[in-house]
């Protein structure tokens, strides 16, 4: 190897105190090509792009920008060396306009006129060379999603980048949206720029890179050729043992209706409405799974499901109607119900993430005969409780005394899990449940879910992870802009049909399929 | 009510809104850029004691003017500390400056002129006088416009035509320089200014220095061209006032002029009126005086469109991986 690599590391370390997100990262980068980082959460990938990027500085190593040695102490210094990056949560300002964005930091003298004037025409140049179209006048908070990243991308063009980083670039895009930005890639590698893509998606990995390295416990485990791996033995590298992809399930013996819901209509505080009309069952033993992009009213579903949202129309559990306004419509009397909730945002509603596991577990159930009698708590049962869970599920580590943020993504979510399962709900309302998780729990995980449908349970699982909804679901229901699209078995279906559904694409088989389900 | 009557009230209208305008517009940098600052009050409160006691002591009302913003300069230090460098509570910092300000200017007065918390009068002719402008003489007699110019727009202090001349200059530094957009980027999403590699923290520095400059400046007016002297707690809620117009005004420079104007207006007819009777209902003079707060109230419970506060407004930047 004698050709230059566009961007060397050697040796790179990075520690945070006890922990090494970094240890000794050499990798080397041709120009002209993508190459994939893969690695599970807290494999060290954010850590390595974010000294990368200037954010921090390597404890010891070398970077090598076109055989240079470089030194990025900021991200002014990054820039400089033609390093862009494109976050996963973009570095936006809402309310300015594209042109304002993109000249940002980047203005030629300090007054703004020419330098917007400047950026209008480099901007309908990169438009047309890369497939990059804009309206350079629009403001970012009136853009699409797929719109605001290209946005990123052209304010790294801008400052002419050659090397573009992307950190998990299509967590938020429609299908169609990641098949244009993959195009703008390949785009851009044609012209000579180094793309280094950072994913959890084996699929993305191997449809579009060139190479592709493996992180695992801050090392770098192995850099191969994407032709000649394949998505089986890259997760065995980032997990350290086999993985099962796909998910082992039998049919679905699906029994009598447990969720019923019809015409339920949802506005929220600003006045939008959120739900429009759904109408939805799901069987005992069966696990529906709603697909969609985010923001397309799921959440609100999930939220009026779960008992904290006010809805109109009709929610029946086990033929029972459920009050969707009054005092019973909160999440003590849902659960009373038998309903169980896995909250999509486990930060903020599934877990206190500054109280202890234990208590995390009891939090909901708070209130039966088995925590205690009346106004004091039976503290040690709980513990006991909390303890015998955690092995169960497999919670690593097994100590119930931990604060919940000290777990991580993969045990958090185990912690949710078994203490919303143990309870032996016959609905269980499943809000993301693989976000952030490793892909070795995400096996365990499924699995789960899948023994709670074979125990005869009702399973309404929302993700936006369409792999997932695909091999976990029996019934699938495509949701987008607070309408059900329609829906689709998995097993006659495809991602392409499901893409255009989830972008509100309908043909005449699906309008005829709403006009069911509206009755 | 005649026209003389009328071209008072609006010329007291304009002494009363120099202050507001300046403390506001001090706010509106401060707040554009992310940070909150509740201690206008404060700033101003030291900037007139400082001022009016080294007018006094120097003889020089334009040293004294540097002094009162030095003072305020400091102040708006402490806060940017506190809130910038150390990332603390805004409002707690803000209103700590104000509790500061208060007592550190009556302690210091006491001790300096003993004359119970107060500064000497400072003589007529030390203080800032009274710009006439050209022809204004021989204008008056025009009828309706010779009595606007002479009487209402020329009469006033170098600090209130520099009030007023910020207005514009404000509206052309926040939207036509390369500072005014990374300084509304700052308060928007200090994110997207650190990784386009420009310093959040030296901008937000910046801009509580700006502020704290014109809250100087409004202390001084208020010292030493409003009146001739510092009294205890002399800013009477003002500083307050200017943060209701600041919503008032949508964070915006020109409407801000507009709110002041007002804020100002109400405050001249309930300084000159008291007590209005129209026809049996008597208006007592206190609603004129809340009628500010109140209008305030009714702009942020949405009834006259929405006001938008800059999206990273009172939160100290942590910078994420």
């Amino acid at each position: 190897m004698t050709e230059t690599a566009a961007i060397e590391l050697k040796g790179v370390s990075k520690a945070f105190g006890p922990v090494q997100a970094n240890k000794d990262i050499s990798i080397r980068v041709m120009p002209g090509t993508i190459h994939g980082i893969i690695g599970e959460n807290g494999a060290g990938k954010s850590t390595l792009m974010s000294i990368l990027y200037g954010f921090y500085k390597a404890d010891s190593g070398e970077i090598l920008i076109n055989g240079k040695p470089t030194e990025i102490p900021d991200s002014q210094a990054a820039i400089a060396a033609g390093i862009g990056m494109v976050f996963q949560h973009f570095k936006l300002v809402q309310n300015f306009s594209v042109l304002e964005n993109v000249i940002l930091g980047a203005e030629d003298g300090p007054m703004l006129q020419p330098s917007l004037r400047k950026a209008r025409g480099v901007l309908k140049h990169l438009a047309e060379e890369y497939e990059l179209q804009v309206d350079p006048d629009a403001l970012i908070e009136d853009l699409s999603v797929g719109h605001q990243q290209r946005v990123e991308i052209l304010k790294a063009l801008y400052r002419e980048a050659d090397i573009l980083i992307l950190d998990e670039p299509t967590g938020v895009l429609t299908p169609a949206e990641a098949d244009h930005l993959f195009r703008i890639l390949k785009g851009l590698r044609e012209e000579g720029k180094t793309i280094i893509l950072i994913t959890h998606k084996l699929r993305e990995i191997m449809e579009i890179t060139d190479t592709v390295s493996v992180m695992r416990r801050g090392e770098m485990t192995a850099t191969v050729k994407t032709s000649e791996t394949s998505p089986e033995e890259l997760a065995e590298l980032m997990v350290g043992r086999k993985v099962l992809l796909r998910v082992d399930k039998a049919p679905a013996n699906p029994g009598k209706p447990v969720l019923e819901v019809e015409n339920l209509h949802h506005i929220d505080e600003a006045g939008v409405e959120r739900l429009k009309g759904i109408s939805l069952n799901v069987r005992a033993g069966e696990i529906v799974g709603i697909a969609g992009v985010s923001g397309n009213g799921q959440s609100e579903l999930m939220r009026v499901l779960g008992g904290y949202g006010h809805a109109t129309g009709s929610i029946r559990v086990n033929g029972e109607e459920l009050d969707l306004t009054g005092k019973h419509s909160d999440g003590q009397s849902r659960r009373a119900r038998g309903i169980g909730h896995v909250p999509e945002d486990r930060h903020h509603e599934g877990l206190i993430l500054d109280y202890s596991a234990w208590e995390n577990m009891v939090f909901g159930y708070h209130r039966g005969p088995e925590t205690g009698s009346g106004v004091l708590m039976d503290n040690k049962a709980i513990k006991a409780e909390a303890q015998a869970k955690m092995d169960r599920f497999d919670v690593r580590p097994p100590n119930p005394w931990l604060s919940a943020k000290n777990f991580s993504g993969g045990n958090q979510q185990k912690i949710v899990l078994a203490r919303e399962i143990e309870r032996n709900p016959d609905l269980l309302l499943i809000g993301q449940p693989t976000r952030g998780v490793d892909i070795g729990a995400i096996e365990f995980i499924h699995q789960q879910i899948v023994q709670l449908r074979d125990a005869g349970k009702a399973i309404l699982l929302v993700s936006v992870e369409l792999d997932e909804i695909m091999s976990l679901s029996d019934r699938i229901a495509v949701m987008f802009d607070g309408e059900i699209m329609g829906e689709r078995l998995p097993a006659e279906t495809n991602q392409t049909e499901l893409g255009l559904l989830m972008a509100g694409v309908t043909d005449t088989n699906v309008a005829q399929t709403k006009e069911q389900t509206n009755g | 009510m005649d026209l003389n009557t009328i071209i008072q009230v609006l010329d007291s209208s304009i002494r009363l809104s120099t202050p507001l305008l300046l403390a506001c517009l001090a706010g509106l940098f401060s707040e554009r850029a992310g940070i909150f600052d509740i201690g206008l009050e404060g700033k101003m409160l030291i900037a007139a004691f400082f001022s009016a006691a080294i007018t006094f002591t120097s003889g020089n009302v334009w040293l004294g003017l540097l002094a009162g913003i030095g003072a305020s300069l400091a102040l708006s230090a402490i806060h940017g500390l506190a809130s910038i460098t150390f990332r603390g509570n805004q409002l707690i910092s803000g209103v700590a400056l104000n509790f500061l300000a208060s007592g550190l200017t009556v302690l210091i007065a006491q001790n300096w002129f003993k004359q119970g918390g107060r500064t000497p009068t400072i003589p007529e002719e030390q203080r800032f006088q009274e710009i006439t402008l050209p022809f204004a003489d021989a204008l008056r007699d025009i009828p309706l416009l010779g009595p606007i110019y002479s009487d209402l727009l020329s009469g006033h202090s170098a600090l209130a035509y520099i009030a007023f001349a910020m207005v514009p200059l404000t509206w052309w530094v926040l939207f036509r320089t390369r500072f005014g957009l990374r300084l509304r980027a700052v308060g928007e999403a200090p994110d997207a200014v650190d990784t386009a590699g420009v310093s959040v923290v030296g901008l937000r520095f910046a801009a509580v220095a700006i502020c704290g400059v014109l809250c100087g400046v409004a202390g001084a007016y208020l010292a030493t061209s409003l009146q001739a002297g510092f009294v205890k707690e002399m800013t009477a809620g003002r500083g307050y006032i200017a943060l209701a117009a600041l919503i008032f005004a949508k964070w915006r420079p020109w409407y801000a002029l507009i709110a002041c104007l007002l804020f100002g207006f109400l405050q001249a007819v309930a300084l000159r009126f008291q007590n209005i009777d129209l026809g049996g209902i008597v208006i007592p003079v206190q609603a004129m005086e809340a009628l500010p707060y109140i209008l305030t109230v009714v702009i942020l419970a949405g009834f006259v469109g929405k006001a938008i506060p800059p999206r990273a407004g009172g939160e100290p930047y942590v910078k994420e991986r």
